[in-house]
């Protein structure tokens, strides 16, 4: 029977050499490759579990007034976008668990990119030949954060109505052609016109996946053709000899077990725990705000630095060159986005002045220098996310507001200095112990040989 | 002689040579796949696995069916992702277990290849166009300009060039204003340590120049500067809604119940705690607000309804480049 | 039979008594505990570190809402005052809001009837005049200068209590702008959200994106980095 299937295949379109050469391609085997492959198959659960999510979706802000089988909205005005996603939540079976497994893909899908990248980076990975395929993958984390963003803007609630603002306000905030391209964006100052949700909407389920999808298919293609890195952990594997496990039968079960994986923490999220419960936060109004309100995960660090930026705008005259939300919402990530995009090319040219090919991974250890300033761009990012919480720290644990912002002033500024110069101690402490390792079984060696 | 003797003891040596080699049955041939481990046991539990997968999906379909069910949609979901955990376990089991495990070698690609690439450079250069700088000059041109006019109609997404629509508010003088369902305000209903928020008579409470936070402070709190000297109407002052910082709505009023020991009034945003001081016409007291908040000027009519007597003393909402170079239009 | 009247007649004498609270007993009370910041007769005091608002005319709402949350005693005369153990008992609570209602006519204390009050109302005017600094599903909330505390534990009288009150930093909303309808409808709504519509799980905190990404990170990726390296982990240890 397989040989039947086969044939017909190869008889059809030739490939059967291309598949014999895919089976046997080869894997090199190590846990932290498998990351990519986690938020590939969170992908395929966010494209599947939203064209369902199309089917029910109204991207129309024309009001209307609720009469439905929610109670505590009864009678109250929203948008026709809101109602959508209200009744796709209450009224619709099986509704409620595919948005809320769509909305936790989200937020998984962008944690396993970073994990990826962070992986990536801290081997050094993304040194030639590899530096376009580590360019679409920035580009793609930098798309999903904007996809993410939009996808939960679209339910037009109070929470992400808020931010929404937030981000017109970033818009606005960009020297010299702020308020142009915000306008363009929402078609007049916000809250915009009819035109602006029906715009997110198509960029949201059109522009940006197919965006995703071609980004992904080229960044596969050429971790193929250049066949993926390893690390020095057999003695076979070298610059030149690719050591691994093949497709099939090897990886091929390990690969859709990740999958299956990955679906099941998926919907078992998805119908066991509550995610962005719009029916408790109620409709958007641009008058209306609600204490506590943040943004998704993956855009907290830029809350924690709108909020501990100190209150000025930029002003020449009555020109008003760089508004305050520019600093923590625009330039920030525009510098941490910067620094990655530019890293190999700073690598080589200021750090290891290595302009040489490398199919063999570092452990962290083995570049301290790679490591602490990995380290301090990572300090810096969790410490501004952890600024963002600081309101919900007084709250609870009753330290006060005020000094935090204070303290986490000073901290991101000093924080990633101490984090970069731990780190680089712990690196070459560690190699350090390996050589003295080594040097000692050498010792043992050739006092047994003698013996 | 000798071709005879050549030939026997090639023959010779080809037989005895096959010999040497672990003879294969008739039909058999090499294998590819090392022989995977036989584990039974791995298999029961597989299949168990696969099957409880299976259990798990149609018990998926039988809740979807039976709506009625309490926490419907977390027994939808458990269903569910235990299909696929179960499936998932299956699937390790046959990865670990019941297949052989390989670990081959094999060759990186070459890192180039300078003969191909040689070739295409040739081909491109004799092909003689890249000798004709002019006309490759002009191409470029016209590629260039044309990408640029595509993108042209890009401009009509929105007001790019006219930027006056961020100066223009429903307010002038005479406007009236209004509560959330429509109703006039009077200005004896505004009561000390308490805020109202209010709209333009007429307008869509959605524009962010409608909504207004309104308060009433005594006499001798207000500390108006000279530029907002007599906004208030009798103590009542008003401001946009609008945080300046960042456009969140301004839903909290700092009303302290004992002045000695309690904060001042205050209006503050809830999104990144900008604080905006009412007494001085809308200073900016924390937070990373840049800009005071613009307060609206406020008389009370004949009848004794509250009413604006001009514009905002500055554009509404978060800044931008112009938001210091005009005033608020009608 | 008469004795039984007479009975009926002595008990129905005593518990008026008893629910209206000792005055007398309040007075010594608030001598002990309140003068020093709320000066003699509830007049205030503004001097030093002791300062205290006047109580006269505040009638039984206040006081009843201050010692039942045990906001009242304050330790330091410029914290904010904080739900906290009640020191007090039932009957002390009675004859303190006694004495301090008796220094002048004031309010009493509440009586809402959230049945009576539309929970969709009670929604939206919370949404418009309490979500700012409580949230919008009372989980509470931080401004400069003061935290407004979570409402889980707050019963429908001490709702009613505060909104007329404004304790601390709170706005203070009179019957003209929340009608006493308004109120109900607000308490229905504030006694909902102690239970709100969970339909969607587990509501880990009913306050969003927070939560949301820690257990996006330590269950999610967490398991799944889990998943990977036992998938990735070879027989052959290397």
């Amino acid at each position: 029977m397989i040989r039947g299937l086969v044939r017909f295949v190869d008889q059809r379109t030739g490939t059967a050499p291309f598949l014999r050469k895919t089976l046997r391609y080869l894997f090199p085997d190590h846990w932290s490759f498998l990351l990519g492959e986690v938020a590939l198959y969170a992908f395929v659960v966010l494209v599947g579990t939203g064209i369902y999510l199309t089917l029910f979706y109204e991207d129309s802000t024309a009001t209307v007034v609720y009469h439905g089988g929610y109670a505590p909205l009864q009678g109250q005005e929203m948008t026709h976008a809101y109602r959508s996603v209200l009744d796709l939540s209450t009224n619709v079976k099986a509704g409620l668990l595919i948005r809320q497994t769509h909305h936790w893909a989200a937020n998984v899908f962008i944690a396993a990119i970073v994990l990826h990248l962070l992986r990536i980076f801290f081997t050094g990975a993304y040194r030639k030949p590899r530096e376009l395929t580590y360019w679409i993958g920035l580009t793609m984390l930098l798309t999903s954060l904007l996809e993410g963003y939009l996808g939960y803007s679209l339910a037009d609630d109070l929470l992400s109505g808020m931010g929404l603002a937030i981000g017109y306000a970033v818009a606005m905030s960009i020297p010299f052609v702020g308020a142009n391209l915000a306008a363009l964006i929402w078609d007049g100052p916000f809250p915009g016109s009819h035109a602006f949700f029906p715009r997110m909407y198509i960029v949201h389920v059109l522009v940006i996946p197919l965006l995703l999808a071609t980004l992904l298919a080229v960044h596969l293609a050429l971790v193929a053709l250049k066949h993926h890195t390893q690390f020095r952990n057999d003695p076979r594997a070298t610059e030149r000899k690719l050591v691994g496990v093949p497709t099939f039968p090897g990886q091929a079960p390990r690969s859709l077990g990740l999958f299956m994986a990955t679906a099941a923490v998926l919907f078992l999220l998805g119908g066991l725990v509550q995610i962005n419960p719009i029916w408790l936060w109620g409709p958007y109004h641009t008058y209306s705000a609600t204490n506590g309100a943040q943004p998704d995960w993956y855009l907290g660090w830029l809350i924690g630095a709108l909020r501990i930026v100190p209150g000025f705008d930029l002003t020449i005259g009555g020109y008003t060159l760089v508004p305050n939300p520019f600093w923590g919402g625009a330039a920030l990530p525009l510098v941490f986005f910067a620094f990655l995009y530019l890293w190999p090319f700073l690598e080589r040219r200021f750090v290891t002045r290595d302009y040489g090919y490398h199919n063999l991974l570092d452990r962290p250890r083995d570049a301290p220098l790679r490591t602490a300033i990995g380290m301090a761009v990572l300090t810096e990012v969790f410490l501004v996310f952890l600024a963002g919480s600081a309101d919900r720290v007084d709250v609870f644990f009753g330290l006060p507001y005020v000094p935090q912002v204070w303290a986490y002033r000073v901290l991101v500024l000093v924080g990633p200095v101490l984090a970069a110069l731990l780190a680089h101690r712990v690196c070459v402490e560690l190699q350090r112990g390996e050589r003295v390792e080594h040097e000692r079984k050498r010792a043992e060696r050739l006092a047994r040989g003698r013996a | 002689m000798g071709k005879a003797r050549a030939f026997l003891v090639s023959a010779l040596t080809l037989l005895l040579a096959r010999r040497r080699r672990p003879s294969l049955a008739p039909g058999e041939r090499e294998r590819i796949v090392p022989e995977p481990p036989h584990g039974y046991d791995a298999e029961l539990l597989a299949i168990g696995l696969f099957l409880a997968s299976a259990a798990c999906a149609l018990a998926f379909v039988v809740v979807y069916v039976l709506d009625r069910l309490p926490a419907h949609t977390q027994l939808l979901g458990l269903a569910l992702g235990l299909s696929f955990a179960f499936f998932a376990a299956g699937l390790i089991v046959i990865a670990k277990r019941l297949i052989a495990t390989e670990e081959l070698e094999d060759d990186y690609p070459e890192h180039e290849h300078p003969a191909e690439q040689e070739r295409i450079v040739q081909v491109v250069e004799e092909s003689g166009l890249t000798r004709r700088r002019l006309l490759l000059l002009a191409l470029g041109a016209a590629g260039g300009s044309l990408g640029v006019a595509l993108l042209a109609p890009a401009a009509s997404l929105g007001p790019v060039i006219h930027v006056a629509r961020f100066y223009l508010t429903p307010w002038r003088r005479g406007t009236r204003l209004v509560d959330d369902h429509g109703r006039p305000l009077r200005a004896d209903q505004i009561e000390e340590k308490t805020f109202y928020t209010a709209f333009a008579e007429g307008a869509d409470k959605e524009q962010l120049p409608s909504s207004l936070v309104v308060v009433r402070l005594r006499r001798d709190q207000l500390d108006l500067p000279s530029e907002s000297a007599g906004f208030d109407a009798d103590g009542i002052v008003a401001f946009s809604k609008i945080c300046t910082h960042a456009g969140c709505a301004i839903a909290l009023y700092r009303a302290p119940m004992f002045e000695p020991t309690d904060p001042k009034p205050a209006l503050v945003c809830p999104c990144h705690y900008s604080t905006f001081d009412p007494a001085t016409g809308g200073t900016v007291t924390f937070g990373p607000a840049g800009r005071k908040l613009p307060m609206l000027p406020l008389e009370v009519d004949p009848k004794g309804f509250l009413r604006a007597r001009g514009n905002f003393d500055g554009p509404v909402g978060p800044s931008w480049w112009g938001v210091r170079l005009k005033e608020p239009t009608t | 039979m008469r004795r039984l009247v007479l009975i009926a007649l002595l008990a129905l004498a005593a518990t008026p008594a008893a629910r209206a609270g000792d005055v007398t007993r309040g007075e010594h009370l608030y001598g002990r505990y309140c003068l020093s910041c709320h000066g003699a007769n509830g007049a205030g005091t503004n001097r030093g570190d002791r300062k205290g608002p006047p109580l006269r005319g505040v009638g039984a709402l206040a006081p009843d809402f201050y010692l039942r949350t045990g906001y009242m005693p304050l330790q330091d005369a410029g914290d904010q005052p904080r739900r906290s153990r009640v020191l007090f008992s039932e009957q002390e609570i009675e004859a303190l809001v006694a004495y301090v209602a008796s220094l002048g006519q004031g309010p009493g204390v509440p009586r809402p009837h959230p049945e009576r009050g539309s929970l969709s109302d009670g929604q939206q005017l919370f949404t418009d005049h309490c979500a700012g600094c409580h949230q919008v599903v009372t989980e509470g909330g931080y401004l400069t200068g003061g935290v407004a505390p979570p409402l889980e534990e707050a019963t429908a009288t001490q709702v009613a209590e505060a909104i007329r009150i404004g304790p601390y930093v709170m706005p203070r909303f009179s019957p003209r702008q929340l009608s006493p309808h308004d109120v109900d409808s607000i308490v229905r709504y504030v006694q909902w959200a102690k239970h709100p519509d969970d339909r969607g799980g587990w509501a880990i905190g009913h306050l969003g994106p927070v939560p949301e990404g820690l257990i996006t990170w330590f269950l999610a990726a967490a398991t799944l980095v889990a998943v990977c390296m036992v998938i990735g982990r070879r027989l052959r240890s290397g």
